[in-house]
């Protein structure tokens, strides 16, 4: 089961090495990670997708609230939060082709942000599984280059971590 | 002032007065501020390995912060077992290391190594010092962090040019205040009020305590405990020498290595009460069949070790002594726990009065153990290796109202004369004695000369069977296929060593003899080496 750990941590050196050697130390694999700075600038946010049982969420849980710098940890609702990635695609594209990467770039409502005589550079900020669908509608046209930047997230409604 | 001068006054304020280290060239700075502090005495080792555990001897007899202080690149490495171990056992140190220069960092230069990075996955925490007016602060911050909440050991990484820095001002912080870290201290009384429930109802109530009741300074509460309920008590190797071996309710040790009747208790007790302990494989072999079995309480100050290796049906977070307090307070009603008792007690009667093997030519470590302990002062120190020297003791050495030291975590060989020497320090007027086998003897003998520099008055008690007995051991069960590699051919005369160093020694070949070698070796003013000739086939389960 995929969960959603949302964790406020010191905005310093050397704090993602601790949290993610707690994962590795324990052979827990990580899906998918990003760090950003919060609205306060000494704490930074970094959300954390795993894919495992809940015994373990419950203990990875209680092992980042171990460790000094961070402030604040919780496993999100799946059924009730916001998550979104960014991914920015670069595509083989020429006359022939350019016309059918734009229709389902309109059906995906993903942006060209740039434009070449043999490419096209798109942008798609969605939930992960709608990435994927338009990742797959871009194969047949040859991808060469994704870059992803992993899922950030909050809980809806009017509460806060 | 400077940075290194800033580090050894916020040492100061911390009442520091024993630090353990070997210099090198990055922390030059700070043993140059450390020559001008005489309030601070300096213990030099001979390994930096040794420097972690002295520590460790000196802040688990002396309930202060342990302090040790190495150079950067392989002084900091060869710390790092110190201080895994220190870990492992939840026992406060602060571990300064040098750093080469920060503007270097990074370039592989001489000596360097990113040793906070390596320390990271079994340090509580850990800085690298990047300003020199953070030094107060973070000195302060790491004394708070590693004596507060589940003790832990704290590293403080100071590049040399930090050291050798001007502060704008020394600031010392009168409070420290970390938003991320604020440890439990009292328990939720809704749960406390749970636990004094469980307890009413049970029949066949057992404590198992741990190394998390002498952290706490909980001995008393645990006691006024047990005998209030009348809960019997057995405890992992970390707890042991909780209780005398003559109380009534004391069970002995439980695990794979504990004792027989500890274990017969876990096996039918039908309430466990977890005080201090992480039940590690080694003292619960199966959780999942207690879990299924029985109900069971936690109290532990680390809200990570609830449900980590068992779930408890009640779990109680917070200082062990604050709930234990919390829990008396209550009209804790008396266990009607007779029949249970009079069982239990049966079968320590029966492990008591084992008789041990004889065979001629050597001595049965059991038996040495017990004559040994029997004779020790009340309030003696003794600090056991690993290997069977460290079963052997756990299990029969009779405990008055003293402590046993040992690395029951990470089982840590040659841990037991650095931390006697740390113990010694902080304590000269208690009898302190080293049991170790002639394996783990090799790895820290060297420290015989932080001994014979410090003038130490420290028994050590040396099992020869010229093999690592307990590995020889296992290499004799299945699936293995013999012994291999745990022949200790080559080991030097440790008469002759012992001298080297001016300590005499005592060689101990038949167990008629024991007696009065035993009352030799303690009534010897000074260091003193006891060799006991142990048949190498001897096995833990003899």
């Amino acid at each position: 089961m995929k969960q959603t750990i949302s964790v406020l941590v010191e905005n310093q050196a050397g704090v993602l090495n601790r949290i993610t050697g707690l994962f590795s130390r324990r052979a827990f694999n990580i899906e998918s990670l990003a760090v950003g700075v919060t609205d306060d600038p000494t704490v930074s946010r970094i959300t954390i997708i795993v894919d495992s049982g809940n015994n373990m969420v419950e203990q990875v849980e209680k092992q980042l609230n171990k460790l000094i710098e961070v402030i604040k940890v919780r496993t999100l609702e799946e059924t009730n939060l916001i998550g979104r990635e960014l991914m920015i695609l670069k595509v083989n594209a020429n006359n022939k082709t350019r016309q059918d990467i734009m229709t389902i770039c309109e059906i995906m409502g993903a942006k060209v942000d740039d434009i070449s005589p043999t490419s096209m550079t798109l942008e798609l900020s969605a939930e992960p599984d709608r990435l994927d669908t338009f990742q797959a509608m871009m194969r047949p046209f040859s991808i060469l280059e994704v870059a992803r930047t992993g899922v950030i997230a909050v809980q809806k409604g009017g509460g806060k971590i | 002032m400077n940075g290194a001068q800033a580090l050894i006054e916020s040492l100061k304020r911390e009442q520091v007065e024993q630090i353990f280290g070997y210099a090198g060239a990055t922390i030059c700075p700070a043993a140059d501020a450390l020559k001008d502090t005489p309030e601070i005495a300096y213990t030099l080792v001979r390994t930096e390995q040794n420097a972690g555990h002295m520590a460790s001897g000196y802040a688990r007899v002396s309930g202060k912060v342990g302090v040790c202080m190495v150079t950067s690149g392989p002084g900091a490495t060869n710390l790092i077992t110190g201080i895994a171990t220190a870990y492992m056992d939840s026992i406060p140190i602060v571990a300064i290391t040098g750093q080469v220069p920060s503007h270097l960092l990074g370039r592989d230069i001489f000596q360097e190594v990113d040793i906070t990075g390596a320390v990271a996955p079994f340090s509580k925490h850990s800085y690298l010092v990047k300003h020199v007016n953070d030094i107060p602060r973070i000195v302060r911050e790491a004394f708070h962090i590693a004596s507060t909440g589940r003790p832990g050991p704290v590293l403080i990484d100071i590049p040399i040019d930090i050291q050798q820095a001007q502060l704008k001002k020394f600031e010392w912080p009168e409070t420290v205040n970390i938003r991320g870290y604020k440890p439990s201290v009292k328990g939720n009384d809704l749960q406390i009020k749970r636990v004094a429930a469980t307890i009413a109802k049970a029949k066949q109530p057992l404590i198992c305590a741990g190394g998390g009741v002498w952290l706490a300074d909980a001995r008393e509460e645990l006691l006024e405990l047990a005998e209030r309920a009348h809960i019997p008590v057995v405890k992992t190797m970390m707890g042991i020498s909780l209780m005398p071996t003559d109380h009534p309710l004391n069970m002995g040790m439980i695990g794979a290595h504990g004792n027989h009747c500890a274990n017969q208790a876990l096996a039918k007790s039908d309430l466990l009460i977890m005080v201090g302990t992480r039940a590690a494989d080694r003292a619960i072999t199966s959780p999942d069949e207690i879990q299924r079995r029985m109900a069971t309480i936690h109290i532990d100050v680390d809200p990570a070790e609830i449900g980590k290796n068992m779930q408890a049906a009640v779990p109680l977070v917070g200082n062990v002594k604050v709930i234990l307090r919390q829990l008396l307070d209550l009209d804790i009603p008396v266990s009607d726990s007779a029949d249970w008792l009079a069982k239990l007690r049966d079968y320590r009667k029966a492990e008591l009065g084992r008789v041990f093997p004889q065979r001629p030519g050597s001595v049965f470590p059991g038996t040495a153990v017990r004559r040994l302990g029997a004779k020790l002062d009340d309030d003696a120190v003794v600090c056991v290796d690993v290997g069977q020297n460290q079963i052997f003791t756990c299990k029969y050495l009779p405990q008055k109202h003293g402590r046993l030291l040992t690395s029951g975590g990470l089982g840590t060989m040659g841990y037991a004369l650095p931390a006697a020497i740390g113990a010694k320090t902080a304590l000269p007027d208690r009898q302190t004695i080293v049991v170790c086998g002639d394996g783990s003897f090799q790895m820290s003998m060297n420290e015989l000369a932080a001994i014979k520099a410090g003038n130490l008055d420290i028994k050590i008690l040396l099992f020869r069977n010229h093999t690592l007995g307990l590995v020889h051991q296992i290499q004799q069960t299945p699936p293995y296929h013999g012994p291999f590699g745990v022949d200790l051919d080559g080991s030097p005369d440790f008469e002759t060593i012992a001298s080297a160093y001016g300590i005499p020694t005592i060689t101990v070949t038949e167990e008629d003899q024991l007696d009065e070698s035993i009352d030799h070796f303690l009534a010897h003013k000074g260091c003193c080496l006891m060799i006991c000739q142990v048949h190498p086939s001897v096995s833990t389960t003899d």
